[in-house]
C-alpha cells in the first residue's frame, strides 16, 4: 500500500511542480469554449437546441480530462527512456503494485485538472443544475480518467519512444474526443456516426456527466455508469498485463 | 578463507539473442560471496546485457543463473531482495529533489522509518549532497548525478550490489573517495560487489578477481596474477588489449540517445 501511495504522490508532486504544464493545458478547453460556445450558440438556439454553453461544457471538461489522463499514461514512455522505470522494475515490488501506483496518480492528476475547467465553465456562464449531485459528477471525472491514463499507460508499454506519439494523437484520441458527442447531441445524427459514438467510451463518460450536471441524457446514466466502468476494468486489466510483459 | 564460501552469483551456458545478433553467447562464470568481481570488456562486449538479465530486467534465451540461491526467472522478488544496482544510464527521477529520490527508494526498498531516515543523511553527506538535498535533480551536474545514484544503490544495504560503469565522468576524488567506502562496506559487511569499469586502474586496485567478455564470450578470467601470467604482460590494461586486440568498438546511437537529444532542445525551450 505504502508502494502505490508513494507512486501515486510521485505523479501528483511532478504535475503541481509543473506550473506550466497546468497553465498551457488550460488554453485549450477555454478556447474550445469561448470559440465553439459562442460561435455556434445562437444555430444552436435557433435550432431548438436550447443554451450551447450548458450543453458543451460537460464535453469541453470530459475533453481535457482525456488529454490529460492519455498524457499521464504515455509519461511511462519518458520513464523508460530516462532509467527512471529501471529504479522501480529492479526494486522488490510487484508491478501490479508500480503500475496502480502510477496510474491512479495519473488519474488523479486529470480528475484535478477536470476540476479546474470546470471551475473555468462557470466563469464563461455554465450552471448546475443540481449541486448536490456534484460528487456524482466527479465520481465520472475520475472514472474516465482512470480509463484513459491506463490506456495511455497500456500504449506505452509497448512504444519504445515518443515518435508514435503524433499517431496516437491523431488516429485515437481526437477520433475519440471529436466522435463522442461531446460537441454535438447523438440524436438525429447519421447512422454511421451514431454507431461509431456507441462503441467510443468517452460517450458514455460524457452522457453520463452531462445527465448529473445539467440532466440531459442519451443512453441514461445506468447504461453510462455500467458501460464505462466495465471497459475502465478491462482496460485497466490490459494495461497490466501490457506493464507485466515490459523488458527494460 | 574466500575459496570456502559459497557462490552467490551463478551463471551457467548463458546466452541472450537481440534478433540475429547474439549479444551474450554462451557464458559461464560464478562470484563467491563477498567477493568483489570486475566484469571487464570493450564497448558493446556484453557487459551491460548480462547485468540486466543478473537483475532480472531482461529474460535470457537459455541458461541457468543463480542469484543469492533463486532463479531470476521463477523467483524474482527473491532476487530482486538479494541486490541494489547502480545503472550505466542515469535512472533518478530529475523532477524530484536528491532527498525525495532516496526517499522514494526506502520506501520501494521497504526500509523502516527511523533507519530510512539515518541512513539518508548517512550517504547523502558521504556523497557530499546533504546540503543539497532540496534541489531538484535536473539541477545537478552530472558528477553530482552519478553520486547521487550512488548513494542511492548503497541505501538498502543489499547483499550484492552491481556497478555498471559506476564512475564513469566523476573526477579522481571522487572516484577514490567511493571506492575506498565500497571497499570498506564490503570488508565490514561482506558485501559482494559486481562491478564493470572501462578503467583498469580502477579493477587493478579493488577487484579479487576479474572476467574479461569480448563479442558476448568470456575471453579470460582470474585473479589480477592469473591474467597477466597467461598473456605474459605487466598490467592488467595491457593484458586487456592483447586479449581483446586494439581495434576500436563503434557502439549505434540507440534511440535512448536520440531522445536525450530532443529532451535536451525541449528543455532548454521551456
Amino acid at each position: 500500500m505504502q508502494i502505490i501511495y508513494i507512486l501515486w504522490l510521485r505523479q501528483i508532486k511532478k504535475y503541481f511542480r509543473s506550473k506550466s504544464r497546468i497553465i498551457g493545458s488550460l488554453g485549450q478547453p477555454v478556447l474550445f469554449l469561448v470559440a465553439f460556445g459562442f460561435g455556434f450558440g445562437a444555430i444552436y438556439k435557433k435550432a431548438e437546441g436550447g443554451n450551447y454553453i450548458q450543453f458543451l461544457a460537460p464535453g469541453i471538461i470530459m475533453m481535457s480530462v482525456l488529454f490529460t489522463a492519455i498524457f499521464s499514461g504515455i509519461e511511462l514512455i519518458w520513464d523508460k527512456q530516462f532509467g527512471f522505470l529501471k529504479e522501480t522494475m529492479a526494486a522488490p515490488v510487484y508491478r501490479l503494485q508500480i503500475m496502480l501506483g502510477r496510474t491512479l496518480g495519473g488519474a488523479t492528476v486529470a480528475t484535478i485538472q477536470g476540476v479546474i475547467v470546470l471551475l473555468l465553465t462557470l466563469l464563461v456562464g455554465f450552471k448546475i443544475d443540481n449541486l448536490f449531485l456534484l460528487p456524482l459528477g466527479i465520481l465520472f471525472i475520475f472514472i474516465v480518467a482512470l480509463l484513459f491514463t491506463s490506456l495511455g499507460t497500456a500504449i506505452a508499454a509497448v512504444l519504445e519512444d515518443m515518435q508514435g506519439f503524433q499517431m496516437i494523437m491523431n488516429f485515437l484520441v481526437m477520433p475519440i474526443f471529436f466522435l463522442s458527442g461531446a460537441l454535438f447531441p447523438l440524436h438525429g445524427i447519421p447512422l454511421f456516426l451514431e454507431v461509431i459514438a456507441k462503441f467510443d467510451p468517452l460517450s458514455y463518460g460524457i452522457d453520463g456527466f452531462r445527465q448529473v450536471l445539467v440532466s440531459q441524457a442519451h443512453f441514461g446514466i445506468g447504461i453510462d455508469l455500467t458501460v464505462l466502468s466495465l471497459v475502465t476494468i478491462l482496460i485497466l486489466f490490459a494495461g497490466s498485463y501490457l506493464f507485466e510483459r515490459i523488458q527494460a | 578463507m574466500i575459496s570456502e564460501n559459497k557462490n552467490i552469483i551463478q551463471v551457467k551456458n548463458l546466452v541472450k539473442k537481440f534478433k540475429d545478433f547474439t549479444a551474450v553467447d554462451n557464458i559461464t562464470f560464478e562470484v563467491k560471496e563477498g567477493e568483489i568481481f570486475a566484469f571487464l570488456g570493450p564497448n558493446g562486449a556484453g557487459k551491460s546485457t548480462t547485468i540486466k538479465m543478473l537483475t532480472t530486467l531482461l529474460k535470457p534465451e537459455s541458461g541457468e543463473i543463480m542469484i543469492n540461491g533463486h532463479d531470476p526467472l521463477k523467483q524474482k522478488h527473491a532476487v530482486r531482495e538479494s541486490f541494489g544496482i547502480v545503472f550505466q544510464d542515469p535512472s533518478l527521477d530529475s523532477d524530484l529533489t536528491a532527498l525525495e529520490n532516496m526517499q522514494l527508494h526506502a520506501v520501494l526498498y521497504k526500509m523502516p522509518r527511523d533507519l530510512r531516515t539515518k541512513k539518508i543523511e548517512e550517504l547523502l553527506k558521504f556523497v557530499d549532497l546533504w546540503d543539497r538535498k532540496d534541489e531538484f535533480v535536473k539541477n545537478y551536474s552530472g558528477g553530482m548525478k552519478r553520486r547521487l545514484e550512488i548513494a542511492r544503490g548503497l541505501l538498502h544495504k543489499p547483499k550484492i550490489l552491481f556497478l555498471d560503469e559506476p564512475t564513469l565522468g566523476l573526477d579522481p576524488q571522487t572516484r577514490n573517495h567511493m571506492w575506498n567506502y565500497i571497499k570498506e562496506i564490503n570488508e565490514k559487511e561482506g558485501m559482494t560487489i559486481f562491478f564493470t569499469t572501462h578503467y583498469m586502474e580502477e579493477a587493478e586496485k579493488i577487484a579479487g578477481r576479474i572476467a574479461i567478455i569480448d563479442h558476448g564470450k568470456i575471453v579470460a578470467s582470474g585473479t589480477l596474477e592469473e591474467l597477466k601470467l597467461k598473456t605474459k604482460t605487466s598490467t592488467l590494461e595491457e593484458a586487456f588489449l592483447s586479449l581483446t586486440g586494439s581495434t576500436i568498438r563503434e557502439e549505434e546511437a540507440s534511440s535512448v540517445d536520440h531522445m536525450r537529444t530532443m529532451s535536451k532542445m525541449w528543455r532548454k525551450r521551456r
